[in-house]
């Protein structure tokens, strides 16, 4: 049985009140909070074998550069991938993606071809492609889905023909919370020559990633999302694919031969990380990884997926509120009106109240549009939630509505 | 109301759930603002609802007329009108805002990263002072 109480204790934020009242965190979707362990292992980073990576024949940057590359191997044991060499440190998922526009997208993606993507994409899988599109001339296509919020297979096969040659799309809405069935859509994408990069932001906070299994090509998560440090990202591409790509930024540790007139580039993955990496990020981002394997992923989405039946209960059962994205095979992403009062005051009388809502497009702004809203409140669960957290909200909702 | 019954009414407010009660009402009790005033020109930007704020001129006098979709905001925007609305050019610029609110014991909407607009309307104002002639 998954203990939260118990979990609840790794993470010091929760014994902060919020305008004194208990910490109702409901924003997990927006950024996790971080268990102790990972700021320790930061610290340890620092305080005790600090130094750069891949320079020094000395001490300290030797056991760095095995931290660093151990961490790297956290992650493809985290997404099952065949090699670490498959994958890359980036600041964040946005990053990642942006990385696949500017080199794979650029020296693949022609004028004739087309990129397909989901109605249900955040912005960071929407504007990269928008960008190329306008660089390269490329069709973008957008297939829809259902009112509910639900991946429509015959909608996304309309559109999916052999002119398309990349599918980008999301594992898991940030705003709908619809789960899209990703080993289906790699299946059909790649019967068509298309290749497939997965927004796994979400996904990756509360499920288990299997690459291999999901024949993806590309897949993209944040650190901060999955109760790790900000400013890592991950992602992973096949090494097929990768080692066509040219680099995404130029710079150290990333070059092969240097003259001055000339450079070879060095393999993946030391291609695509110019620079020094953030690197104490990328072993705080390890322990994160390495803790919720530790408590089992297939625990955390047992806890959250009952949390989500009883969140989807309890709020329905507050007259005047509509649910945005009621897809049967949904995570634990709530975004919702109440009546006609503004998202905005609502969310004042739910912070009085010590619960932490998101409030806005949510970085979809055309989703939000396209259900029908401009603005909308967004509750979403972490592995540290429990139904009182729940109950908090509802509590504090049915106070909202004595407001206006 | 004058800024002096406000603050004489806020004291009589116990917490800050009468005193938002309270100021939801003021908001609820501005005059009807015209919809076609609700243009782009007339927004003031950062806020996360929607909020209009048009100046007209009298007699070196400015008057602000406004509204907002967010109830809270509307309330607030109220308070506003009522520290500003009505004065000169000159007057306008030398009250601080800041301080009337944090007197108010508003102060917590106060800050340019909460987005509710009460900064931003403020600033607006203060530019329409320095730009038109009042």
């Amino acid at each position: 049985m998954f203990d939260t109480q118990k979990v609840r204790l790794d993470f010091p934020i929760f014994s902060q009140r919020i305008n004194g009242k208990e910490n109702c965190f409901l924003d997990t979707a927006a950024s996790a909070q971080k268990p102790l362990i990972v700021l320790e292992a930061m610290k340890k980073a620092y305080l005790e074998t600090y130094a750069n990576v891949h320079r020094g024949a000395y001490f300290l940057s030797e056991e760095t550069t095995s931290k660093y590359e151990e961490a790297r191997k956290t992650v493809q044991t985290f997404v099952n991938a065949a090699s670490s060499k498959e994958i890359i440190f980036t600041r964040n998922a946005t990053e990642s993606i942006n990385l696949v526009a500017s080199t794979w997208g650029k020296r693949f993606l022609k004028a004739n071809d087309e990129v397909l993507i989901s109605e249900a994409e955040h912005h960071a899988n929407l504007v990269p492609w928008q960008a190329l599109r306008d660089e390269v001339g490329f069709t973008l296509k957008i297939f829809k889905i259902a009112d509910n919020g639900d991946f429509s297979e015959e909608a996304f096969l309309k559109h999916l023909t052999p002119k398309t040659k990349l599918v980008a799309v999301t594992a898991m809405s940030n705003v709908l919370g619809t789960i899209f069935p990703i080993q289906k859509i790699c299946k059909k994408a790649h019967q068509v020559g298309a290749k497939v990069l997965v927004d796994a932001c979400q996904f990756a906070v509360h499920h288990q990633i299997d690459v291999q299994k999901l024949d993806c090509d590309f897949l993209a998560f944040s650190g901060h999302k999955t109760y790790g440090p900000t400013g890592i990202g991950v992602l992973y591409g096949k090494y097929d694919l990768l080692k066509e790509m040219p680099p995404y930024q130029f710079g150290g540790d990333m070059v092969d031969v240097v003259t001055y007139q000339n450079t070879t580039y060095a393999l993946p993955p030391a291609r695509f990380e110019a620079g020094t990496p953030a690197i104490v990020e990328a072993i705080g981002l390890a322990e994160a990884l390495k803790y919720m394997q530790a408590l089992g992923l297939e625990k955390i989405m047992q806890h959250e997926q009952e949390l989500t039946t009883y969140a989807t209960q309890r709020l329905s059962e507050i007259g005047g509120l509509v649910q945005i994205g009621t897809a049967p095979n949904k995570g634990g992403v709530f975004s919702f009106i109440l009546q006609d009062i503004h998202p905005q005051d609502v969310a004042f009388i739910l912070n009085k109240e010590g619960v932490s809502v998101r409030v806005g497009h949510h970085c979809s702004y055309p989703l939000v549009k396209r259900m029908g809203y401009e603005s909308v409140m967004r509750a979403s669960i972490g592995l540290y939630s429990t139904k009182e957290d729940i109950d908090t909200l509802v509590k504090a909702l049915l106070k909202a509505k004595t407001f206006f | 109301m004058t800024l002096e019954e406000l603050s004489d009414n806020f004291e009589l407010l116990e917490d800050w759930e009468d005193k938002y009660r309270y100021i939801i009402d003021l908001g609820s009790k501005l005059p009807i603002f015209e919809e076609k005033l609700r243009t782009e020109e007339w927004k003031v930007q950062g806020c996360s609802s929607q909020v209009w704020l048009v100046p007209t001129v009298q007699e070196n006098k400015l008057f602000f007329q406004g509204d907002s979709d967010a109830a809270i905001v509307k309330g607030l925007l109220s308070i506003v009108l009522m520290i500003f609305s009505g004065k000169t050019s000159q007057e306008i610029e030398k009250i601080n805002g800041e301080t009337i609110f944090t007197s108010l014991g508003l102060q917590e909407n106060l800050s340019p990263s909460r987005r509710n607009g009460l900064f931003s309307m403020i600033e607006k104002i203060k530019y329409y002072a320095k730009n038109l002639k009042g």
